[in-house]
């Protein structure tokens, strides 16, 4: 039903035109526009904006972990208070690791994730004028840059920004005075997520709407590509996961500011008994990690089905193991809402229930290997074509492999004794969510970059950008795992203090420099993306001559899409070197009809009539032959 | 041919331009260096390197642009000459499969020299359970690491396009799906079997008679270490009764609380089954002893625990690992503040003698200034043993 309704509005607009609209401005078309492709790109500056910020702030606190004792004047120069005799103050180090850990997690890797290409992906390749709701779409953006702009300002709050860490575990975060981060730079921090969580939730509940609703004509569940089976699961796991953080949140906001005592109990700050009584600190975890184990997965799922596409895309195969890739995916987002005390093994739960964490986590790696095996297959005598976007889409391959394999450490509650709250997990979790998801992020942003912007980015700049990205990210994370077997603690300022943990430094500054020169790729990558959208190649329609819908689309964008009627599918989207057919890829919009030569009994499985059809044709043409 | 004058032309403007500029900055340095007070001089030379790292990646990134240029104009000319240009797509193939060669011998490198450097011996009994399955689950995931990295890295060289070829069409596999998703199944059963049974077996840590109970207090940013006198017992806590004397908030309404000792250091005995009863004051902490393999965090209004025995004394591991310093270490390892990277305590194994001559010589938390203030002093010799027993027959 509701497809006809889309396609009748489609023919409407069609003869009417644009007269019938209201008149464009400036305002309504860049800043409060409701058109998807529009939000989807206020998203993507943003989140690459809030990257940009995150970024610098990993580099302040790598430059202090490589030269503890060295001042540099430039930090007091620009930071003030933060760094007295240019050194970075224990505080503000913890501010940084804090600040650094909640832009990357939330504002890049799931809001710029997420809602760059849930909102420019999901209208396109389903088929869609628009998302179900443009004017909550908006919203959910603008409550997402406030909620990003509240978040930087906690830099000018007098005693600096939250510093618990990105899971802001009370008591420290609950306690003003247990660290001056405590104070309003937590407050701001709380009201930030708040805002970010309202934002998320528009979003999600959009993409789900989208998807279930407002799909074309022909293109059933089991005919999207995917990259939207991924977001649309991700949406799914936002809508459920994101709400137990409000609670969360909430109770740590009564408090802070009302007395009450959810997570506080039995507490003496600094020699001065308080009067909470009877809550419990794990509670919070609890809530936390409900909410922060699916987060891992609302990140890497997005990254995942972009690399999948682009896989498929660039190797001019379809991708293998279709129906396994979704059901995997459909099992990692189950299981995702069972794994979360693997985060508290050494919280203080119970060592019965620890026991349980870890069997349903380690059983979330089945559907996680199946995925990695299915993404070899598909390289597998491929015909691989290089662009940026295939090289992220492997190295992001290549980052989960390496990311991924540490997760059966940090899974075995018994291995995770030694190994909690170390440099190993660091390394785990920035290669595994971090790498992988950032390298799905940017195989997205080349690929779909003609459909944004209508031009094409340079690829030789972002070859340079990929190799040294990549290879940097290896640099960085690969020599932590080590540390933190020798059992050297994450989150702290400064490792002179114990004897044991010097030997690491000269490892911290290969780090160091390792990070710089990652982070001084990036320059490429905005030198590129700033260049390319002005001044870049001109794009053609299909450039990667690519089967999904997005494709079929005018490079002109215009407010509905397409004109005129929205294309009808036939097939699913991974037709590519299909025997038999000329070409090496067959759009979803080709009948089966126009492809007879190419054509299997497979593709009729649920279509008797048209098998009916194929094998007519089949017959027919055995006849011909034979006469020949 | 004009292409490669065109070339050679931009090639020397850059690089005049970037002289000039390095030559100007220089310049300022030296006049800023000598023009100004010595107050100054710290912020220019500051400012001096500030502009010497910046300039140093503007060159970089002018070197790179002017790469780009020649290999563009090459790549022009080629074309214009009926050739074909550079092949990007074989090019990066070849790098894959270099990175791939490269990358193997990095990961092997670093797993040989720094994986040496790290995961001490084991110096508690489960801590070598946790080490053998820490070995097991380090094979099967390094051979599967070595697998996949490679196939990924093989595939993308050997199967690099051409225009030649068509990909082989190969939507899917029943019989080879079954098979890589069984395999992982079972190793990962493996895996969880054998690690829940460790685990199950490490977490027991129900007292039994006979096992050293020892406090650890955790505050903003030391620990407290509470050992029990000659009863062998240690006296219950109330946070609410927290001062300045009383730093753990020591019931002394217990009596069994009279003879806990206080101590700097964490003495235990070697072979010994020892039960920490772990604690947090103010805000979490987490008690982490890596050469015990021992971590648990501190709670506050959440009492944890963690029995372990120790298995080779301080002197044994000073011998072993030839460093006549060496000391265990108890650390911190859940941010709990500004100073949470230095909260350390030092931890000694020492022989069972060893041990009865330093407990010996601990004093008590009761100290003679808490006595007069609760006023214990003067039935202390007399009523406490009396109370004691009292409360005893109670129980019973």
């Amino acid at each position: 039903m509701s497809t006809l309704a889309v396609h009748d509005h489609g023919i409407v607009h069609h003869e009417e035109g644009h007269e019938h609209h209201h008149k464009q401005t400036f305002l309504n078309t860049y800043v409060f526009s409701q058109d998807h492709k529009m939000i989807a790109k206020q998203f993507l500056i943003t989140g690459i904006t809030m990257a940009f910020i995150g970024m610098t702030l990993s580099l302040l606190f790598r430059i202090q972990l490589a030269y503890p004792d060295k001042s540099f004047p430039l930090l007091e120069t620009l930071l003030g208070r933060f760094a007295p005799g240019g050194r970075l103050s224990p505080d503000f180090y913890m501010s940084l690791v804090t600040i650094h850990g909640t832009i990357m997690v939330f504002f890049v890797l799931t809001a710029g994730l997420s809602g760059t290409f849930a909102n420019l992906l999901i209208p396109l390749q389903i088929g869609a004028r628009d998302m179900a709701s443009p004017f909550v779409n908006m919203l959910s953006y603008w409550f997402f840059l406030m909620a990003s702009l509240v978040m930087v300002s906690s830099f000018l709050v007098q005693k600096g920004p939250a510093s618990g860490g990105w899971t802001i575990y009370p008591p420290l975060s609950a306690l003003p005075k247990a660290m001056p981060g405590s104070g309003e730079g937590m407050t701001l921090w709380l009201i930030s997520m708040v805002m970010f969580i309202a934002s998320s939730l528009m979003g999600g509940i959009n993409y789900i709407t989208t998807v279930l609703n407002m799909r074309t004509k022909g293109m059933d569940l089991w005919k999207m590509p995917l990259t939207i089976w991924a977001l649309f699961l991700t949406a799914v796991l936002g809508v459920l996961a994101f709400p137990v953080l409000v609670a969360g949140v909430v109770l740590l906001i009564f408090d802070r500011s009302f007395g009450t005592s959810f997570y506080l109990s039995d507490i003496v700050l600094n020699g001065q008994v308080q009067p909470f009584e009877g809550g419990s600190p794990i509670l919070f975890q609890h809530l936390f990690w409900f909410l922060g184990h699916p987060e891992v997965y609302i990140i890497i799922m997005p990254a995942m089905g972009l690399s999948s596409e682009i896989l498929a895309v660039n190797s001019r195969k379809p991708i293998f193991g279709y129906h396994a890739m979704v059901y995997s995916l459909i099992g990692i987002s189950v299981l995702s809402f069972i794994v979360w005390g693997h985060h508290m093994f050494v919280t203080g739960m119970n060592p019965f229930l620890g026991g349980v964490f870890m069997i349903t986590t380690l059983i979330i790696a089945v559907p996680s290997a199946v995925k990695t095996f299915n993404w070899l297959a598909t390289l597998w005598r491929g015909n691989i074509r290089f662009t940026p976007a295939m090289l992220f889409a492997i190295g992001m391959v290549s980052f989960f492999i390496s990311g991924g394999l540490t997760g059966i450490f940090l899974g075995n509650a018994a291995l995770d004794i030694n190994l909690h709250d170390t440099y190993f997990v660091v390394a785990h979790f920035h290669l595994v969510m971090g790498s992988a998801a950032i390298f799905g992020m940017l195989a997205g942003v080349y690929h779909w970059f003609p459909k944004m912007f209508r031009r094409m980015m340079d690829e030789r700049l972002g070859y340079l950008h990929f190799w040294i990205t990549f290879i940097g990210a290896y640099l960085v994370f690969f020599p932590m795992h080590f540390m933190g077997l020798d059992g050297v603690p994450r989150r702290y300022y400064a490792f002179t203090e114990f004897e044991s943990m010097k030997r690491w430094l000269t490892v911290n500054v290969f780090i160091t420099w390792a990070a710089i020169m990652s982070g001084a790729a990036q320059v490429a990558f905005i030198v590129n993306f700033i260049y390319s959208i002005f001044f870049g190649k001109k794009a053609t329609q299909n450039p990667w001559d690519a089967n999904t819908l997005e494709w079929t689309t005018p490079v002109e964008h215009i407010h509905g899409n397409w004109p005129g009627e929205i294309p009808t599918v036939y097939r699913w989207p991974y037709d590519y070197s299909k025997p038999g057919h000329e070409g090496d890829f067959i759009p979803q919009t080709v009948p089966y009809s126009q492809t007879m030569s190419s054509n299997s009994p497979h593709d009729f499985e649920d279509n008797p009539a048209g098998l009916e059809e194929y094998n007519k044709w089949a017959s027919i043409n055995k006849i011909n032959e034979q006469v020949k | 041919m004009g292409f490669k004058k065109l070339i050679n032309s931009k090639k020397i403007v850059m690089l005049l331009s970037m002289f000039l500029l390095l030559g100007t900055n220089m310049l300022m340095a030296q006049d800023t260096a000598t023009g100004t007070a010595a107050t100054d001089s710290d912020k220019s030379a500051m400012w001096t390197s500030v502009g010497y790292y910046l300039l140093l990646f503007l060159v970089g990134c002018f070197c790179i642009a002017i790469l780009g240029k020649i290999l563009r104009v090459y790549d022009l000319t080629q074309k214009m000459q009926g050739k074909k240009g550079i092949n990007w797509n074989s090019f990066m193939g070849f790098i894959c499969i270099v990175f791939l060669i490269a990358g193997l011998y990095g990961a092997t490198w670093s797993l040989t020299e720094q994986g040496s450097m790290s995961l001490p011996e084991a110096a508690s009994a489960h801590g070598v359970d946790i080490d053998n399955m820490f070995t097991v689950t380090a094979i099967l995931t390094l051979i599967v690491f070595f697998i996949t990295q490679s196939l990924l890295f093989g595939f993308a060289f050997f199967y690099r396009g051409s225009d030649k070829r068509k990909a082989h069409y190969l939507p899917h596999n029943n019989t080879i799906e079954k098979i890589w998703t069984i395999i992982p199944a079972a190793v990962l059963t493996v895996l969880v079997v054998f690690g829940f049974f460790t685990w199950q077996k490490i977490e027991n840590s129900t007292e039994v008679k006979g096992d050293i109970n020892i406090d650890v207090t955790g505050h903003q940013f030391a620990w407290e270490l509470r050992y029990p006198g000659k009863d062998g017992k240690l006296g219950a806590l109330d946070y609410k009764l927290t001062t300045g004397d009383n730093k753990l908030g020591i019931d002394f309404k217990d009596p069994k609380s009279w003879d806990d000792l206080q101590a700097d250091t964490l003495v235990i005995p070697v072979n010994k089954s020892i039960r920490l009863n772990i604690h947090a004051q103010d805000v979490i902490h987490s008690v982490y002893m890596p050469h015990f393999r021992l971590q648990q965090n501190a709670v506050p209004g959440l009492p944890t625990f963690f029995k372990f025995i120790p298995t080779i004394t301080t002197a044994e591991m000073r011998v072993r690992t030839d460093n006549p310093k060496f000391e265990y270490l108890l650390y911190c390892n859940k941010i709990c503040g500004g100073s949470h990277y230095n909260m350390q305590k030092v931890v000694r194994v020492v022989t069972a003698e060893e041990y009865q001559d330093w407990i010996a010589k601990q004093k008590p938390y009761l100290t003679d200034k808490l006595r007069t203030e609760l006023k214990l002093t003067a039935d202390k010799s007399t009523s406490a043993p009396q109370a004691a027993t009292n409360r005893l027959a109670l129980n019973n």
